[in-house]
């Protein structure tokens, strides 16, 4: 069977065939689809896991008691994940177990660029590079028996181009897995990292690494294409397709899909033979280094930018000089078109107020209240990382106290935010007696990479009614006395609630409730909060042309400048009614429906 | 053959994802080596989009490179100029001449330019469609997406693909007719 696929389709494809038996992940741009694509398949038990560093552990059990097991993540999520990696990474497995890590070359929809390649010489583990949705379906397939024969943590490690670019794949049929056997025994002679234990298992984690280099002088997924042999690339994963694209069959190539350990002796028969090799590898000088250390003569990074995506065009301009003729534009003639927060989107209400406020700190968070920096919000100071908006905001405080300046932190995060690592956040502010405001934006979803379910919403990954944990119950357990909720689209209660939290000495938390305007409703939202279904419009009469409706900076929204006046597109407004309460002069109001 | 490489580009929420499925679904069907790529993230919020469809007998980078596009479809007029850098010299484009304002404009800080088209015109070999019109004429904003496709579909003049059967098979039953309609008035557009 042959279909279009993309890296991460390819990816759960992979996996279902091989067996797979549990799968688990925090949902993360470009990795997200993996797990949503696993759970088409009702083989595989699949789960939205709080964090990544839970998804990591969960995965583990679950290869201990021995299922074959996945987890998946983003770049930055493998940082969040790593603490069990590098324990796990010591003892082996029982049942396969596979971790893929998607990177963010060029920062697409990430903090930051950090090739993660690393981590596998780092943590001592497998590490497999695909470079096409093929490589992502053979490779996971792949993935558990290489882990099982090996006894290895096996790592699979993509960019946001092999995730999200689409390709022929060729696949085929599941073949169950059987489960390994597990008894307490096992447990104790393996799986329990006691330092007597782990002495003797860090020299077994070194003893094992040779015999992964010999498997990879062998391994089928590195290969040499001999052309002309003037010039050799050595590459691996999206780098390998801009190569051939540039180069086509000019030049010889040592393709490395199995990228830790490298096939050192591979790479230096190759070498030996071309007159000039170069190593084309996106972001850091991974193999590069691993070569020179190995003493094999190579060029790199001379040439190779390791800052942000490789392309085509960088390869054929570094190699060939070649510069492609483009059309210019003139910056002036375009205008930008930045991300915005959605028409209805319930953060609007909250930043609209927030960012007015004097001698505050905001410090935010990731997740789509990031869009609330830019203008006319304005209402954003720091981010950091996942879940890191109450730590942050709490440290900052205590300086602002010790200053004594009065300078106030509010610490703003999403439901999933706090159910993942925010709440640990709020924890030490309380815990150490701070003074720290914290405001949880529940839209009752995972908004930002597409409304995944989380442990706030009353629903798992498959749809089944869960327990919905509720966010005051968990900051008054904590030992929050000031907690309050509110209804963000309702500004008079919204500013209520923020001047409340601000004027109380002590710590509080202040709940936004209402869900994602591009949520698909369940039961229960439309119970609570109702449908928006209203629309606004603009009364042109009484329109005094002062803006400030599109200061909420809705996208429904427009001011025409020739009449000066509002109007808002009926075809974007959900009826928040945000607009019509700022409007000094009640030109908004209602429309009738019909 | 040599790869072709088709741009889409548009604003989130106009529909570009269907016509680059019903595109590649056509293209693999009649044996076509594919490959496409779509950066996603903001999609729904607002901001630019674009997906990159490239085919050929053997196609090998996902990603279409600068100066490199033989066809770019702009389902919105600011978008066409944004991405013209990608356009092949030589190459061609259709544009729907539909202006959607984004956030500065709509806050009345800057305004739309008037002279989008204009500038599109001197600078390539460019093909305006009435998309958006043609589509609220059918019955149904929403097909605006289908009637440039019909257009794109004509300048790729690719031998053996029935691509309103493809149609047929990728929307929704009520829409197919509709769908079809919007399709032939595109095709009529391009000369």
């Amino acid at each position: 069977m042959k279909e279009l696929m993309s890296g991460n389709e390819a990816l759960a494809r992979g996996f279902y065939e091989a067996g797979c038996h549990f799968a688990t992940a925090y949902p993360g741009t470009p990795s997200t689809e993996i797990l949503e694509n696993m759970s088409k398949y009702k083989e595989i038990t699949s789960e939205w896991a709080p964090n990544e560093k839970v998804a990591m552990e969960a995965a583990i059990g679950a290869s201990i008691a021995g299922g074959r097991a996945v987890a998946a993540m983003k770049m930055v999520g493998v940082n969040v994940g790593s603490d069990p990696l590098f324990t796990y990474a010591y003892m082996g497995v029982n049942g396969g177990f596979v971790f893929v890590s998607a990177d963010d070359p060029g920062m697409h929809s990430s903090q930051n660029e950090q090739d993660n390649r690393n981590y596998a010489p780092f943590a001592r583990i497998a590490m497999l590079e695909p470079s096409d949705s093929q490589e992502c379906y053979e490779m996971a397939k792949a993935s558990f028996d290489l882990s099982e024969k090996y006894n290895v943590t096996v790592m699979i490690r993509t960019t946001t181009r092999v995730n999200h670019s689409k390709s022929l794949v060729e696949y085929g049929e599941r073949v169950e897995a059987p489960f390994k056997d597990y008894d307490r025994k096992l447990g104790q002679s393996r799986f329990d990292a006691v330092p007597a234990l782990s002495r003797k298992l860090r020299v077994d984690l070194e003893n094992r690494l040779d015999v992964l280099k010999a498997y990879s002088e062998e391994s089928p997924y590195n290969f040499v294409e001999w052309n002309d042999k003037k010039i050799g690339f050595v590459t691996s994963g999206v780098s390998y397709t801009y190569l051939k694209e540039v180069f086509g069959d000019t030049v010889s190539y040592c393709k490395i899909g199995f990228t830790y350990p490298l096939p050192i002796e591979q790479i230096r028969k190759f070498a030996e033979q071309v007159d000039t090799l170069y190593v084309v590898e996106e972001l850091d000088p991974y193999i590069e280094n691993q070569l020179k250390i190995a003493g094999i003569k190579c060029i790199g990074k001379e040439k190779i930018p390791a800052i942000g995506e490789l392309n085509p065009n960088i390869i054929a301009n570094v190699f060939l000089g070649t510069e492609q003729e483009t059309i210019e534009v003139d910056p002036k003639d375009l205008i930008p078109r930045p991300p915005t927060l959605c028409a209805g989107c319930p953060h609007r209400g909250f930043f609209y107020d927030l960012g007015k406020r004097k001698n505050v700190m905001i410090a935010s968070d990731i997740g789509c209240y990031g869009l609330s920096g830019a203008a006319p919000l304005y209402a954003k100071d720091t981010c950091i990382c996942m879940g890191g908006s109450a730590g942050t905001g709490h440290g900052a405080q205590t300086i602002f106290n010790k200053k004594g300046n009065g300078m106030r932190v509010v610490a703003v995060m999403g439901d999933s935010t706090f159910f993942a690592t925010g709440m640990n956040g709020v924890e030490g502010a309380l815990y150490n007696k701070g003074n720290l405001v914290t405001a949880v934006l529940d839209n009752r979803t995972t908004a930002m990479t597409g409304h995944q379910e989380n442990p706030g919403t009353g629903y798992t990954n498959s749809g089944e009614v869960t327990e919905s944990i509720q966010i005051e119950d968990v900051v008054r357990a904590m030992g929050c006395k000031n907690v309050r909720t509110f209804n963000p689209h309702h500004l008079t209660e919204t500013k209520e609630a923020i001047g409340w939290a601000l004027s109380l000495e002590g710590p509080s938390v202040i709940i936004a409730r209402y869900p994602c305007a591009l949520k698909k409703y369940s039961k229960e939202d439309i119970e609570v909060f109702g449908r928006l279904t209203r629309k606004y419009a603009v009364d042109e009469d009484k329109c005094i042309g002062c803006k400030k409706c599109t200061k909420t900076g809705c996208p429904a929204i427009f001011f025409q400048t020739d009449k000066k006046k509002s109007w808002i597109n009926p075809a974007q407004c959900v009826g928040c009614s945000v607009c019509s309460q700022v409007c000094p002069v009640s030109a908004i109001h209602e429309l009738e429906v019909r | 053959m040599t790869t072709t490489n088709i741009l889409l580009v548009g604003v989130g929420g106009q529909g570009t994802v269907l016509a680059s499925n019903i595109l590649v679904k056509g293209l693999v069907e009649a044996g076509y080596d594919v490959k496409m790529s779509e950066v996603h993230g903001m999609a729904q919020r607002g901001g630019s989009v674009s997906t990159q469809v490239r085919f050929g007998n053997k196609v090998l980078s996902p990603i279409i490179g600068a100066g490199e596009a033989d066809i770019i479809v702009s389902f919105e007029k600011m978008e066409a100029l944004r991405y013209l850098p990608q356009l092949k010299i030589g190459g061609k484009v259709i544009v729907n001449n539909e202006a959607l304002p984004s956030a500065p404009v709509q806050a009345g800080l800057m305004n739309y330019p008037t002279n989008t088209l204009e500038v599109l015109k001197s600078k390539a070999d460019v093909r305006v469609l009435e998309a958006s019109k043609i589509a609220v004429e059918l019955g149904n904003e929403k097909v605006a997406n289908i009637v440039l496709f019909g257009a794109l579909a004509k300048l790729m003049n690719l031998d053996g693909i029935d691509w309103k059967d493809v149609i047929s098979r990728t929307v929704k039953e009520k829409f197919i007719e509709l769908n079809l309609r919007a399709f032939d008035k595109g095709q009529e557009m391009i000369q």
